[in-house]
Parts: structure tokens; sequence; C-alpha cells
């Protein structure tokens, strides 16, 4: 390298050997990243918008695996066989641009990033919002019977409505497997998150807003509940388990709990999708 | 050109006046005086003039917004009169003789006070934003120390929401003139070869204001903290303790300062370049400071509007976004991410424009592509007003808008992909020197990949789902602003220092600190990709407990991260202050104008006014000076 003049003459052909290096890596590390980790990638298979997640996820990182070894065997390649010499003062070939390689740069780039874009579209309409809050009117909503569950954040806990059980109000979310869930999420307070990590389900507590997720589990299990917003100094602290049971096991429960909370039922403001409590103002 | 006059002010040297004179004056003792006493003025104001509903729960409490507002206000511009900035306007309305530059021919005094001269408040804002960074590490520090543990231990949740807001709004705040404070300010005039900024006296303000805002929200914790983090959600916001004032106040200063340096460093790359320095010559890092003032410029009006409607919310109850009195928490989250996603693109493009403007002169060759990374920029500028629901995309606003927000957000991977290919383009059989700039750019284009790579399942609506509000955002958000803008922050320092001041660092402590940095920063920030694919929340001082084993390294770190930035400032007191080794004139070989002219730089720049023939890009032709001929180089 060093008893080079100038880097005009007959060098190695660089860019062949760079995209040898690059493609060969690409076709090894693609296929191993969605093998190996595309399994192990959040958040599970507990329920189809998660199983669906991880397929998201899996898509997404054997696209960026082509990104992450061009940009990153190139910075390798380059520091390696790029230098300048030691003590050397050589000047480097005065190239100010290659048109064909900055147009195919262009077209490939945009052609990446707008098939990411309707990949995500579809995926994301044809699943449901795939258990994302999607506001009150949901552009898509899956057909047949659903369950709806209203999800009430507040400083700092979560209670569960279930409007076709008499609008009953409990501490505990349970869920009844393979059946569609209509979650209404919404605030008495500040702005909380409901996440139901092994779910996929996150979906912003707005005060008076009711923001709709859909979500159908599909294994029997227990589920972390956290708050996902930034909602004051117990935020940390507002975790919770939910439960994903049978159908006829839910059945139970539910009866359970509408006897249970008969009491309460009673005095609690009709089922409605939003709450507005008294304006909470400092001091008042 | 505006710079043809270099009238020197007919006031007689100042230095040369006794002590007891030099004390008396505009200057910063009487500064702080006059602004603790608007500080108890506004307080006292606050006091008289409350009343109502609101006053008998503050009189119970001992609360009181409107006071403290008040006396941050008063302080704030009683601080400034003292510092003399009323001075000049006055005595043009009083019609006598205004002072048309202060201050600049004074000797270290300089350095304390409003002075005009670009230099100096170059100088200003990198040791007085490089203090406040270093306050911002330090939450940083405690706040991992924190999560050494899954459940409180070394402080409160209340404390640590404090520490975790006073971190990031530091950092988003005082950093988003990271660069353009310290090296815009100070190499922007002399790289278009004018003599001084547009608006000097605006320029030194931008300063004052951002040091005014600092101590500001370091006062905090005299009133409580605050417990929303740097995003200042309401309605938490509104029923937060008075703590949440300094955060109004704060991030209002700082936008006022970001508007008006924006300002300025438009209409002095607009006006005042050079004969002969189109637009096409310009140093890539001028096109980077343009970029990026577009932004603060059209930005940063939108944080000041959205904070006095939530001052206002908090004083006198009314109701922008209280939803019980017919207000609505979703317009704060659209008018703060209106300004929140460019304000993310004011602390990236700047970074930018340094690892561009430095590659060539390392590598000995031009820029690759010059158009299109300035299309990249100018498209990064033009895309990120068009992206800010991507922060909610799992809140409800607007869902049916959701394609949307993913695709113009994906889009703008286009313009920064421009960046990467000219820096690629760039090294590509280039002759590197890995010299310590050059390190910390190498270092950026790692980070940055990681950071932009990470962002790309953010933007994706179904794999935000589980990311959104978890340390996944955060450690994407650290890679491209961290790896991004700190980065390339040091590699300006490393680059431009020896010229601000004459004296070189110690390379031997200057590799040590990138190298522990670079490992330690991504040593930190990798796992908590990890941590939040596992489903742990932003902003918790308690998580899960078998998480802890991960946060313990995350932990560890990020005390060696905090470490490494001990080195540096260790090697600037030692190289800068006690060896102080001359550094040559021209260390790098540079063709950019900055290093032909002699250090120190005199107070008017040039002695005549330089011309241009082409862009500081004219490596790998000859080894003489191209670009730039400034008609008295050494002299």
């Amino acid at each position: 390298m060093a008893a080079e003049p100038r880097p005009i003459g007959p060098e190695p052909n660089h860019a062949r050997r760079f995209g040898a290096i690059w493609v060969i890596a690409t076709l090894i590390a693609t296929p191993l990243v969605v093998v190996l980790v595309g399994p192990i990638l959040p958040p599970g298979n507990g329920s189809e918008q998660a199983a669906g997640h991880v397929t998201d996820n899996t898509v997404l990182l054997a696209m960026a695996t082509p990104v992450l070894l061009l940009v990153l065997i190139y910075l390798i390649y380059a520091s390696i066989y790029f230098r300048q010499p030691r003590g050397g003062a050589l000047e480097g070939p005065p190239v100010r641009g290659n048109s064909r390689v900055q147009s195919t740069w262009i077209v490939v780039t945009s052609l990446l990033v707008l098939s990411l874009a309707i990949y995500g579209t579809v995926r994301l309409e044809s699943d449901y919002g795939a258990g994302s809050g999607s506001g009150p009117n949901p552009l898509t909503v899956p057909s047949g019977p659903k369950l709806p569950v209203q999800v009430i954040a507040q400083q700092w806990a979560f209670t569960y409505r279930y409007p076709t059980y008499g609008g009953v109000e409990t501490p505990h979310l349970v869920l009844p497997v393979n059946q569609m869930i209509e979650l209404h999420v919404t605030s008495l307070d500040v702005i909380h998150s409901f996440w139901a990590y092994q779910l996929g389900v996150k979906a912003d507590a707005n005060p008076h807003v009711d923001n709709v997720a859909f979500v159908k589990p599909t294994k029997l299990q227990t589920f972390n509940i956290r708050c996902a917003e930034l909602c004051g100094i117990w935020h940390g602290e507002m975790s919770d388990l939910g439960h994903v049971v049978s159908g006829p096991a839910f059945n139970t429960w539910i009866h359970q709990q509408v006897v249970a909370f008969a009491p309460a039922t009673k005095v609690l403001p009709p089922y409605s999708t939003t709450y507005l409590p008294e304006p909470t103002r400092r001091g008042e | 050109m505006s710079t043809t006059t270099a009238a020197a002010p007919s006031h007689p040297d100042p230095t040369r006046r006794p002590l007891w004179r030099r004390l008396i004056g505009f200057n910063l003792l009487t500064a702080v005086l006059l602004g603790v006493g608007g500080y108890y003025l506004g307080w006292w104001l606050g006091h008289q003039v409350n009343g109502g509903k609101s006053f008998e729960y503050q009189a119970a409490s001992d609360e009181n917004d409107v006071a403290l507002l008040l006396a941050y206000v008063f302080g704030v511009v009683g601080f400034l009169i003292g510092l003399g900035f009323a001075n000049y306007p006055l005595s043009r309305l009083l019609g006598r003789p205004a002072s048309l530059r202060e201050k600049e021919h004074e000797g270290i005094g300089r350095y304390f006070g409003l002075c005009t001269d670009h230099k100096v408040v170059g100088i200003q804002y990198l040791v007085g934003i490089g203090v406040f960074f270093f306050v911002g590490g330090l939450n940083a520090m405690l706040i991992r120390t924190e999560l050494l543990h899954p459940t409180p231990t070394v402080v409160g949740p209340n404390q640590y929401l404090s520490l975790v807001g006073m971190h990031g709004t530091m950092m988003m705040g005082m950093m988003t003139s990271g660069v353009l404070g310290p090296f815009a300010n100070y190499f922007v005039p002399i790289m278009i070869g004018a003599r001084r900024m547009a608006f000097p006296r605006i320029e030194a303000l931008t300063f004052w204001l951002l040091m005014a805002a600092g101590f500001i929200l370091t006062s905090t914790i005299f009133f409580g903290g605050f417990p929303t983090g740097w995003t200042g959600y309401e309605p938490l916001n509104d029923q937060a303790v008075m703590g949440m004032d300094s955060y109004i106040i704060f991030f209002t200063l700082v936008g006022i300062s970001m508007a008006l340096l924006g300002l300025n460093m438009m209409a002095t790359i607009i006006t005042m370049r050079a004969p002969g320095l189109s637009w096409g010559r310009l140093p890539i890092f001028v096109w980077s400071v343009f970029a990026t003032s577009i932004l603060m410029v059209l930005a940063a009006p939108m944080l000041i509007a959205t904070l006095s409607m939530a001052a206002l919310d908090r004083t006198i109850s009314t109701s922008f976004f209280v939803t019980g009195g017919g207000g609505s928490s979703y317009l704060f989250e659209n008018l703060f991410w209106f300004f929140g996603h460019p304000e993310v693109y004011v602390l990236a493009l700047p970074g930018f424009g340094i690892v561009l403007e430095l590659l060539p002169v390392f590598t000995r060759k031009p820029l690759w592509g010059y158009k299109l990374a300035v299309s990249g920029m100018l498209g990064v500028t033009l895309l990120s007003f068009f992206v800010w629901q991507h922060h909610l995309f799992v809140s409800g606003i607007n869902a049916d808008l959701r394609p949307f927000y993913m695709l113009s957000t994906e889009i703008i991977s286009i313009p920064t992909g421009f960046i990467f290919m000219c820096f690629m383009g760039t090294m590509w059989r280039a002759r590197t020197t890995f010299t310590v700039p050059m390190l910390f750019c190498m270092g950026w284009a790692f980070n940055f990949l990681l950071g932009g790579l990470s962002g790309v399942f953010l933007s994706d609506t179904p794999s935000d789902t589980d990311t959104h509000g978890s340390f996944f955002v955060m450690a994407h958000f650290h890679y491209t602003i961290m790896g991004g803008l700190i980065f390339t922050f040091f590699a300006g320092i490393y680059y431009w220092v020896p010229k601000m001041t004459g004296l070189r660092f110690n390379e031997r402590m200057a590799k040590w600190h990138f190298w522990l940095m670079f490992v330690a920063f991504n040593s930190t920030f990798l796992p908590l990709f990890v941590l939040g694919m596992k489903g742990m929340p932003r902003r918790v001082s308690e998580y899960a407990p078998n998480l802890q084993g991960l946060n313990t390294w995350v932990s560890i770190s990020a005390f060696v991260l905090g470490f490494s930035m001990l080195i540096f400032l260790f090697n600037t007191v030692y190289s800068l202050i006690f060896v102080r080794r001359p550094a040559a004139s021209n260390p790098w070989g540079s063709k950019s104008i900055e290093w032909q002219i002699p250090t120190p730089v005199p107070v008017n720049n040039f002695e005549q006014i330089p011309t241009f023939d082409s862009d500081p890009y004219d490596y790998g032709t000859q080894p003489s000076i191209g670009g730039a001929e400034p008609a008295t180089a050494g002299a």
C-alpha cells in the first residue's frame, strides 16, 4: 500500500471485492437473523396481533440487515484499505461524485422505503390496527362477535368494565381465549397508556377519549400489563397481571364478578365510552 | 457587502480603569444583582396580584405559580439589563450615540459579559453549554445509580422523575445550540468571509438567554421538580407543583434563543457572503447551519406558544389543555411534537454538517456528492415538519392518518441516506488519516447507522405498538442524538478548538477519550434495545426483577461513559490551562478559510474581505492551497 505513489494506478478492483464481501455476508447473515433471532423477537405469540408483530419485526430485521452490513463492512473495509500510509502525505483521487452510483442509491432507497410503507400499511389495516390504539372510530373493524372490555386508567391503577355483563367494573382483567376483544381505553385524569405486553396491545388512555384496540388472544397465559406513558410519581408501579382463560372459565369468572361487585355496580355511573369527572384543578 | 466598515470603537480602553471602576457598570456582577432583584420583585408582585380561587389553595400550600413565573420573567429581564442589553435601544431612543460594538477590545473580561464579537460568543457558548452538558450528564449518572436496583433505593420516585425530567430537558434544551452556539457562531462568519454576524447584539442575547434558562431549569429542585419528563405532557403538567414553572420558563427562553439564533444565522448566511462565495461554493457545514436555522425559526415559536398556553392554564385557569374545562390533552401533544420533531433534527443536522466538513480534510479528497449532501439536508428540513404524529401512533389521535405518517417518516430516511452516501463516497479510495476528529466522525457513522435502523422499527406502526414508550425508544434517540450530535460535538471540539485557542490537546488522552466513550456508549445503549423489547417502559424507577442483570450492566457501562467524559475534562484542563502547547497554524492541512487566517483570529477577522473561486474541498489535485485565497493570509 505504502509504495503506491498515486491511487489512480492499477489497484485491486475495490468495488468488485467490496461488493462480493457484502453479498456473501448478506446471504449468510440474513437467513441466520430470520431463523435465529426472528423467533425470539417480542412480543411472542400470545395473540393474533402479537404473532403479527413478530412477523413484522422479523421482516423489518431482514430488510435492515443488508443495509447494516453494507455500511458496517464499508466502514471496516475503508479503514483497512483506504488509509494514509504512516507518515505519508498523499492526496486522494479528486472525484466529486458518480451520477450512476448516486441515482442507483436514490432509486434503491426509495423502493425500499416505499415497500416498507406499503407493507406497514397493509399489515396495520388488515390486522385491525394490529393491537394499537386506533382512536374512537377505527378504520378497519373485525367482523363477527366481539367482546367489549373497557380499560379505565387513573393515577395509578387500571380498572376494567364489561358492558355486556351489566357494566360490572373489576380491578382484574380476564379475557377468554380465541375471542376477538374490543378494548375501549380511556382515562379519568392524565394520559396513561395501556400496555398488555404478551398480547401486543398498546393504547394510550386519554381523558375524555375512547381509544379502541382489537386483540384476539390465542394462548392461555398470564400476561403483564404496564403503564407506558409517564403519569406521575407512581408511573413505574402502575402494573398489573391479566389472564387469558378458556371460554367456560371466563363465563364462570365473569358471573362471580357480577355478583361480587353488584353493590358497587349499582352506584357506578352508567357505562359510557368516556367519563368526564369533575375537572381536577390543583387545589380545587 | 455590508462588511466594509471596520470602525474601531472610540471609547477609551476599559482595561486600564481601576478595579472599583470596572466593578460598577454593565457587567456580570450587575447582571446577577439585578437578576436577583428582579426575581424578588416578581415574587412580591405575584403575591400581590394573585387572588381568586387558586389563591386560597396557594395560600394553604405555599404554591404560587403566578409569583414564580413573574419572578423568573423579572429576574431574566433584570439580568439582561444588568448585562447591558438595554443600553443600545435606550441610547437610540434618547438620540444619544450608541456603542456599536461592545467589549470587543477588552481583555479576559470580554468573556464575562455582553460581547458582540462572534468569536467571543462562540467560546462563551462552548464553555457555558459545556457546563450544563456536564450537569445533565450528572443527572444521567444518578438515574443509572437508581436503576441498579429494581425498586426505589437511592432516590424516591418523585426525585427520580425530576432527575429524568432535568436530564432530558437540559440535554434537549441546552444542546440544541450545542453545535450552532459554539462552532457556527465562531466559524460561519469566517467561513463566509464576513467580519461579524448580521446581528451581533442578538447573537450575544441568544447566549445569555440560554445561560439564564439553564440556571432556571436547575432551580426547579427548589420548587419540587417536575414529573413530566422533557415532553411536559398535559394534563400532568397542569397537575404538577411549582417546579413545572421552571420547565415552562426554561423551554420558553430556549425557544426564544433558538429562534433568534436561527434568524441571525439565516440573515448572516444570506446577506453577508463574500464575493465569489455562491451557494454552490458554501462549505457544507454552513449549509447544515442554514438548514438547522430554518428549522429553529419555524419550530421554536410553536414551543413558545404552547408553553405560554400551559402557563396560562396553570396560573389564570384557562383551559387550553384541561379536558374538564373544554380543552384537550391531544392539543398539547400535537403542538408539542410539531415543535418536537423538527427539534430532533435541529440536533442531528449540525452533526451531519460537521462530519461532512471534516471528512474531506482527513480523507484528502473533495466532498463526494456535494449537491446531494445539500439536498439531503434541505430534504430532511422540509420533511421533518410532516412526521410529528409518529410520536402518537398508539394515542388514538387521527388514527386514520397513520399510514401517511408512516410513509413520511420512512421517506425521511431517503435524504438521511444521502448523507451516508456522501460519507461513504468521500471515503472511497481515500487517503484517510485517523486523527481524533476523524475517529469521532467514524463513531458518528456507526452510531447513527444503528440509530437510524432502529428507527425503522419505530416508524412501522405495528412494530411501534411494542416499542413505543419503552426503553427501545430511549435507546433509539440516544443513538441518534448522543451518538449523532455529541460525537460530532466532540469531533468539532478536537478539530476546531486548536484554532479557537491556539493550543493543542494531548492526543493520547484524546484517543483514550474516544475509544472509551465509543465502547462505553455502545455498551450502555445496545442493551437498552433489548430491555425495551423485553417490556421495560421509559421513565420508571421500578422494573421487573428479571431485568436487573441487564440494568446493572447498563449502569456500569454508563459510569464508564461518564468516566470517559472526565478524561476529556482532565485533558481540557491539563492541555489548555497548564501545558499550553501551541497548535500548528493549520495542523490538519485543511483548505478551508478559517485555517488560513492568523491565530488568534483578529477582531475583524480579515483586513480585506476575501474572494472565493471554489468550494473549500479542492483536495486531491495539487498540494498547494486552493479554495479561498484570503488577501491577508498570515498578516
